[in-house]
């Protein structure tokens, strides 16, 4: 079994804070992580490398600092990475992203893509069906269960739906998204951090892509960012002391009759 | 093109940092009497709006805006045959765009028998509903639906194209964009027309920034989550009736690469009402064990409410998935809302203020969520919510 699995390094969002005197974002303390999504589809390649062997290709678009998130999933036991790192590929949208992944991938020999569902700083779920599309493999989008079997060459998955999950299966090579369930990712072992500095992180350009550069970037993207801003959020809020927790449940009852919230 | 020449910095840079602070991906240093931006640059765009004295510039490439399309299209999902509420959502703002640009209206509705449904849009002027039917469409298939709508599109060329952000919605939207290489704008918070283009405003980064993204590719398509556009009606006198245009299916959908072996139905009573539910009591990190959710059931069940749950009750495993309120999990927009030790998080903030009426009861009373609640409670919930559930039964069930 072949895996390809994309990631993304993104700012830890969970714990961004707003200062609330400049309304900005205070980023002291915020640092630069593999996308919690991603983690899964690495697992999950990881366990099906050692059920039935094969070999695991971690690729990455990004800056020269994502080469940590890469390290980080060597050290969990893949093979070799790729990464995009050019300038002419900043400012991607997902159509740009997908297109880029798609050339660094072609080439390639693979039975499996596994990509992230969404990355959190986005949060777009944009670029796995994008890229299927683009190598033209059929594409499963938010797994949390997979069963491969390497005779038939097809994979199952459990898909999470609006009222519990489906069961599609369909033939490889193809591409699945992971969500959250899918498995427990592993914390790479000393060794494995180790061994990580011995492994391949082969730098790919925009150049060796072979793509004409109108494609890539923010020339090829089809989307543009015309500006961002600071959610204001202004509103009066009728404080009750809860000290007194009878009373102020008591008070509380009363303001939700008053506005109509709930009749007696 | 190098990086320099997608942001730069101008001599009238006073080096006063402000952009240094707001930078998510640190990539601004100060070299001299001038910031620089540095290789980690992602092109996000934040520094360049606050920067006190415009000295950032942001190169844009050209809009390539084709000719020739025109119209707005709402792709309007169906499930068991029944058009889903957030159809309507999308119609309702669909309408609103389209007579901003004069355009018509146009609807595509996909499944087994659903021509029964599109006496429920007459109510929003549509000008046209494209109507596939067929066996094998009764079900969600993301190798069918796409290529349906993909003919479809190529052959109409509407301008615009809206889809609902559910799962299914959030699935077929990115199929349909890559193959018409055109761009797509996830989970949209607010639709308009600027110079004739759909400005699209989305959240980013959790919820801590508001990005407005224009479309440069034709169409422009955009996913919205249910319940943040309100259903409006038509307010145009009298009811128009669309026109219909059946569309062979067979000879446009393809052949399915997934197949679907089973359908499962899995999700919780209480889960699968928190998107539709009036009433919503969420459960936040405040509550401090999983066992101190028998202290919220009591207050769901009088107030006939559904349980929902910040993202850190989520991840801790003490609510599933399906119930989680905010960016990573669903918006909801009940009449009342009830917010228990939940501290607000942006990122859960942007799942839940649109709610009609939002109560907050939290110790802290500095905590963010204040600042979005109608009626606030500051004290202790182990104190409060047992009194507040008895002065409920008394009105409630006299």
């Amino acid at each position: 079994m072949k895996i390809v699995v994309c990631i993304k390094q993104v700012p830890e969002t969970a714990n961004v804070k707003i200062d609330p005197k400049t309304n900005t974002i205070i980023r002291e303390g915020v640092s630069a992580v593999l996308n919690p999504f991603d983690e899964f589809a690495v697992e999950e390649a990881m366990r099906i490398k050692e059920k039935f062997g094969g070999d695991v290709t971690i690729v990455t678009m990004g800056p020269a600092q994502a080469r940590d998130a890469l390290l980080k999933c060597l050290a969990m036991g893949a093979d070799r990475a790729i990464h995009l790192c050019d300038t002419a590929l900043a400012g991607s949208d997902t159509l740009a992203t997908a297109y880029a992944l798609a050339q660094a991938i072609k080439g390639l020999s693979y039975d499996l893509v596994l990509c992230g569902k969404q990355a959190i700083d986005g949060d777009t779920a944009q670029v796995g069906p994008e890229l299927a599309e683009r190598l033209g493999i059929p594409a499963i989008l938010g797994v949390k269960k997979v069963e491969v079997d390497p005779d038939r060459r097809t994979v199952r998955t459990h898909r999470e739906t609006e009222e519990g999950y489906e069961v599609l299966e369909c033939n490889m090579p193809a591409l699945l998204t992971a969500i959250k369930g899918l498995n427990e990712p592993r914390l790479p072992t000393l060794k494995g951090i180790m061994g990580a500095r011995n492994k391949e992180i082969k730098l790919v350009t925009a150049l060796d892509l072979g793509v004409s550069k109108e494609h890539l970037g923010l020339e090829g993207s089809a989307t543009w960012v015309s500006e961002v801003f600071v959610p204001q959020i202004k509103h009066k809020c009728m404080m009750i002391r809860g000290d007194d927790p009878e009373a102020a449940a008591k008070e509380l009852v009363n303001k939700l009759i008053d506005i109509g919230m709930i009749s007696r | 093109m190098s990086r320099k020449e997608l942001v730069r910095i101008l001599d009238t840079c006073t080096a006063c940092g402000v952009c240094i602070k707001v930078c998510p991906v640190a990539a601004i240093r100060i070299e001299g009497d001038k910031a620089v931006i540095g290789e980690s640059c992602t092109v996000c765009g934040i520094c360049f709006n606050v920067c006190p004295v415009n000295a950032i510039k942001l190169e844009r490439a050209e809009t390539k805006v084709l000719e020739g399309y025109s119209g707005v299209w709402v792709f309007c999902e169906q499930a068991n045959d029944t058009l889903k509420t957030v159809a309507f959502e999308l119609l309702s703002k669909g309408r609103e765009l389209a007579e901003d640009l004069r355009e018509p209206l146009s609807s595509v509705i996909i499944g087994k028998e659903i021509s029964k449904e599109i006496q429920k849009m007459s109510d929003f002027s549509l000008d046209k509903v494209y109507l596939v039917e067929d066996e094998v469409l009764e079900r969600y298939s993301p190798d069918l639906y796409k290529n349906i709508l993909c003919e479809l599109i190529r052959r109409h060329k509407p301008s615009i194209v809206l889809f609902g952000a559910t799962i299914n919605g959030r699935d077929l939207a990115p199929r349909v964009a890559a193959i018409l290489r055109t761009g797509l704008t996830a989970d949209c918070t607010g639709l308009t027309i600027e110079d004739r283009q759909l400005a699209q405003t989305r959240p980013a980064f959790g919820g801590n920034i508001m990005a407005k993204i224009f479309t440069r590719t034709r169409p422009q398509i955009a996913t919205v989550r249910p319940n943040v556009f309100k259903i409006e009606k038509s307010p145009r006198p009298g009811k128009k009736e669309p026109e219909v245009e059946r569309v062979n299916a067979g000879e446009i959908m393809g052949t399915p690469q997934v197949r679907s072996i089973e359908s499962v139905k899995e999700v919780l009573e209480s889960a699968k009402k928190i998107e539709e539910a009036e009433i919503i009591v969420s459960a936040g990190r405040g509550i401090g064990r999983k066992e101190e959710l028998r202290l919220i059931y009591p207050l769901a069940d009088v107030l006939r409410a559904a349980v929902g749950g910040s993202r850190a009750v989520v991840d801790v495993g003490w609510l599933p998935h399906q119930q989680q309120v905010g960016q990573t999990g669903k918006t909801v927009a009940p009449k009342l809302y009830v917010a228990v030790g939940i501290s607000g998080a942006i990122q859960h903030l942007v799942g839940m203020q649109t709610s009609d009426v939002i109560v907050a009861i939290n110790k802290d009373s500095e905590a963010p969520i204040f600042k979005v609640a109608d009626v606030g409670v500051v004290g202790d919930l182990f104190e409060i919510i047992p009194p507040l559930v008895e002065e409920l039964k008394k009105v409630l069930e006299k």
